[in-house]
């Protein structure tokens, strides 16, 4: 199992994803966003970070980057691909996933563990958890606010309460929906980071059921 | 030339004069711009050089003291760690956003100079009270400036701490420091390396941005006047940085380059002049070479810019297409602007023109030193005479008053805007007494805390300085880590006010004879004078950045729980509150003489601390500092919802800051064990109560709180106050 990690310039949890994925015996190759052969990749991750320093909108320019043609082929033929925070906010930009994620409705940057909750298994991100699971996983954003297109199907996570409530104080940034994270086929996004969710020492190891989900073990 | 424009450009008459007698002529305007801005205050330390030298820099350990971009310390096992301090206190003022963003750029750009790759930030920062709007303005500001940068150019910010007092209304403090960590053969110094090695400059364009920035703005006060100071702030872009720090790390990775200069105060002046004068040779400097995001710059300008994000890196003739096509690769800049020679000359070419023609070393080695008066102030005396016991007043009304002040209450609003968890190697984070990261591939944790206290300082510099090390070295240790060296960040007042030389000669002596008597070396640090408003200075506010080393990493930290001994472990009790928090806050008195640090009392805590880290499983350790030990408490009980009884206290005992106390909470079937240990490291300890499953702290028979009530007034002290709104 081969999984790439896209790099755009300014791109800066590639080395914590590939660590994540490691652990769960993944094998990992980073991807500069210059590349335009894909082939051999059979999972593509798009990691957390500043893609071209986000200006613009988080994503405006990634989705031009050359890598990204390829990645929407990629994704056309059938190969996972996983957006995760700026990833996310890339995918929705280049129309791989609907909708887009605008700042959020405090206008402040958030980092810390947030709550969510699985709320369908049919999808590569969460297929190895329970439905309504309760997941603790650090958020890392300055703009997660998921707003909904025509298009947006069901949420795959909602931000909820430690006991799975979806409340108003659960929703940390004022997504549509609570959504947390969203499925389109065989292409997934979320905001919150698994990857720091993989260790004793961390917030949780809650987010190790999403990466195994993803690489299908 | 006109004969005022060295007066324009911060430089005195006399100063002016030794230009000359230098260059045995009058210098050339691009010549006077030069040394203007490296004989400035900020970057000559013309004031604090002649006191500096005294400080203990050396240890076994030390790889590199101060003078260099950052002092680095060796680890083991092949491992070096590189931290600096740095101050940008007056731009934060000017615009706060910009600001502190920027320097959190050059702090980052000081520890991957020497070959590390940057692994956290720590900002130490300090404003008036936030009851006024425009302090709101700037506390937001700044956070969201250190935020915007930091979480972007991909650099955890793991700690810091936060103060407010009136003392800082007119000149916040922002204060950012960096750890970073590089493999022994990939240390890089700032040298030009031998003749005919090739000057690349890397990064950003220059333009006209943060002209006069050491000069103009750091080295001088504060009036009415400050914000015409704004165009001379520079502007930050994190991401040029990002792909700087990757580009430059493949640079040594790869062994192409002989140095490396970041270019920040003093922009190219200092980046030419200092690596080639280390080096022993000269340089040929070209401007037209530099590449420019604007036109028609005139050679002082280029000379001066301190526009962000730039690299010179001093390459050997047959590496220069591989770092031109590193450049490439990151999508960063590149351009050759010089030559190393023979000789001890710069000259710099303008329009194929020398325009400039000095000895290279003039610009630093021959800076003015000055020895500025000193004059112990006479109200010292009368705030020493004040009553340092003040009426008792209730615990728990005192308490609750502590938890809900914004320097001791819940800095999460702040923390929170912050990436801490990049990387994965932090081990504890913000909020905590210190933080630990883990250093992946090996055994070992590194842990840093950073910790000022101006107030203290106020009333007894020397005493203040020397805890400041004391209390940071406890708060590595009750992480399991051992204190290894220091850097520091001292902002003063006026230099050319003698009280003000005495309040910084103080706070040396303080600083020195603590680390010496812990044997831990100063290995970097940052003056920074004129923090003024109106003619009034701030309280002397020393800031120290400790860093520990864990070796190995300790067992994690355990959870409070119901059922745990509450144990205070330290000094005896004095009943001095002088320099507290209790004695400002609740009593509304600010006076007295602090009480002194104890060498012997400090190092058997600090061996306590580590030692129970590391052999008692479960156990929570917790520097007391501002508040005193009740609000540690709180701190802890609040934290995790559970309740406490305590054995009665007496008011000095709950909220007296007496330094290298710190709590330990263990389970049960661990107390003797504890207890044994601080013997055998010859530590006091007291049992003072235990946790429980009830949701209340009980102090005695007579005082009671619910631990909602204690959490919900530290969870707004700064949260409810931000949501008040702020004004430009």
């Amino acid at each position: 199992m081969k999984v790439g990690i896209v790099v755009f310039p300014g791109t800066n949890c590639e080395h914590d994803v590939a660590h994540a994925l490691g652990l769960l015996g993944a094998d990992t190759e980073l991807v500069w966003h210059r590349e335009t052969n894909l082939d051999g990749l059979d999972r593509i991750v798009l990691p957390g970070g500043f893609a071209h320093g986000d200006y613009l909108r988080a994503g405006a320019i990634a989705r031009f980057s050359p890598v990204m043609g390829p990645v929407a082929d990629a994704a056309a033929a059938g190969v996972p691909v996983l957006g995760i925070c700026n990833g996310f906010q890339v995918l929705c930009e280049a129309g791989l996933l609907p909708g887009a994620l605008i700042a959020n409705r405090d206008l402040r940057f958030i980092c810390r563990p947030v709550h969510v909750r699985v709320e369908s298994t049919d999808s590569i991100l969460t297929q190895a958890a329970k439905p309504g699971q309760v997941l603790r996983i650090p958020l890392n954003s300055y703009e997660g606010n998921y707003v909904p297109s025509d298009t947006t199907p069901s949420p795959t996570l909602r931000y909820c309460e430690p006991d799975g409530s979806v409340t108003d104080s659960s929703n940390p940034n004022g997504s549509t929906d609570a959504i947390a994270g969203l499925t389109a086929g065989n292409v997934a996004g979320l905001m919150p980071h698994p990857e720091r969710a993989v260790e004793d020492f961390m917030v949780s190891t809650d987010g190790r059921v999403l990466l195994q989900s993803f690489l299908g073990t | 030339m006109s004969t005022d424009l060295h007066r324009r450009l911060g430089m005195t008459d006399e100063e002016f004069s030794q230009v000359g007698s230098i260059l045995g002529r009058p210098p050339a305007d691009p010549e006077l711009a030069m040394y203007s801005v490296m004989w400035s205050e900020h970057c000559s330390y013309k004031s604090s050089r002649a006191f500096l030298k005294d400080l203990p820099t050396d240890a076994p350990w030390v790889v590199v003291g101060p003078g260099e971009n950052a002092g680095v310390v060796d680890i083991g096992d092949g491992w070096l760690a590189a931290i600096r301090i740095e101050s940008h206190n007056h731009p934060s003022f000017v615009e706060p956003y910009q600001g502190a963003a920027t320097g959190v750029g050059g702090i980052l750009r000081d520890v991957f100079t020497m070959g590390a790759r940057p692994i956290g930030l720590w900002n130490q920062i300090r404003f008036g009270s936030l009851d006024n709007p425009h302090n709101r303005y700037l506390l937001g500001g700044v956070v969201a400036g250190i935020a915007g940068y930091g979480n972007a150019v991909g650099v955890p910010t793991l700690g810091g701490e936060v103060e407010f007092d009136d003392t800082y209304r007119g000149n916040p403090l922002v204060n950012v420091m960096c750890l970073g960590i590089l493999q022994r053969d990939q240390l890089v110094l700032g040298t030009a390396g031998p003749p005919g090695s090739v000057a690349i400059l890397l990064g950003a364009s220059t333009g006209r941005d943060g002209i006069g920035g050491a000069s103009v703005l750091a080295s001088t006060g504060f009036d009415e006047a400050a914000a015409t100071k704004r165009p001379s702030v520079q502007v930050g872009d994190p991401y040029e940085e990002k792909k700087l720090i990757e580009a430059c790390l493949e640079l040594y990775e790869r062994d192409l380059v002989v140095g490396v200069q970041d270019l920040g105060a003093a922009g190219l002046s200092c980046a030419a002049s200092e690596p080639a004068a280390r080096a022993g040779a000269g340089l040929d400097l070209d401007l037209d070479a530099v590449h420019c995001r604007e036109t028609g710059m005139t050679a002082p300008e280029l000379l001066m810019s301190e526009s962000q994000e730039r690299m010179m890196a001093f390459v050997d003739p047959v590496h220069v297409d591989d770092v031109l096509s590193v450049a490439k690769r990151w999508e960063i800049d590149a351009s050759i602007v010089g030559t190393v020679r023979q000789g001890d000359r710069l000259r710099v070419f303008h329009d194929g023109q020398v325009v400039a023609d000095l000895p290279a070393s003039s610009l630093s080695d021959d800076a003015p030193l000055l020895h500025r008066p000193v004059k112990r102030p006479e109200w010292i005396e009368d705030l020493w005479a004040e009553p340092t016991r003040p009426v008792e007043a209730d615990l728990i009304d005192s308490l609750v008053e502590l938890l809900g002040d914004p320097s001791l209450g819940d800095p999460s609003w702040i923390y929170e805007q912050f990436d801490h968890m990049l990387f994965l190697n932090t081990i504890a984070g913000p909020g905590l007494d210190g933080s630990l990261v883990r250093v992946r591939g090996t055994s070992k944790g590194l842990a840093v805390s950073t910790d000022g206290n101006g107030a203290l300082c106020h009333l007894d510099p020397r005493r203040g300085g020397a805890r400041l090390v004391w209390e940071a070295a406890l708060n590595v240790a009750v992480l399991g880590a051992k204190p290894l060296a220091i850097v520091d960040n001292l902002n003063f007042g006026n230099p050319e006010n003698p009280e003000v030389m005495w309040q910084f000669t103080e706070t040396l002596a303080g600083l020195s004879s603590a680390c010496t008597e812990m044997a831990v070396p100063i290995v970097g640090g940052n003056v920074s004078f004129y923090n003024e408003t109106d003619g009034v200075d701030i309280y002397p506010t020393p800031v120290v950045g400790m860093l520990g080393l864990a070796d190995p990493m300790p067992p994690l930290r355990g959870t409070v729980a119901p059922g745990m001994a509450i144990l205070s472990c330290g000094p005896a009790q004095t009943p001095n509150l002088a320099g507290s928090a209790v004695q400002r806050i609740v009593q509304g008195v600010h006076g007295g003489r602090p009480t002194d640090a104890d060498p012997d009392v400090g190092s058997a805590s600090i061996a306590t601390a580590i030692r129970v880290a590391h052999e008692i499983d479960g156990a929570v350790l917790h520097d007391v500092s501002k508040g005193g030990a009740l609000v540690a408490l709180a701190e802890l009980l609040i934290g995790s919802r559970v309740g406490a009884t305590l054995s009665a206290t007496p008011y000095v005992h709950a909220f007296g800051e007496d330094p290298h106390r710190f709590l330990c909470l263990v389970p049960a079937d661990s107390i003797e064990e504890t207890v044994r240990i601080a013997v055998e490291e010859g530590t006091r300890v007291e049992l003072w109560g235990a946790t429980t499953g009830a949701t209340e702290l009980r102090i005695g028979q007579t005082n009671a709180a619910s631990i909602e009530s204690l959490a919900a007034a530290w969870r707004g002290a700064i949260a409810d106050r931000m949501a008040g709104g702020s004004s430009g």
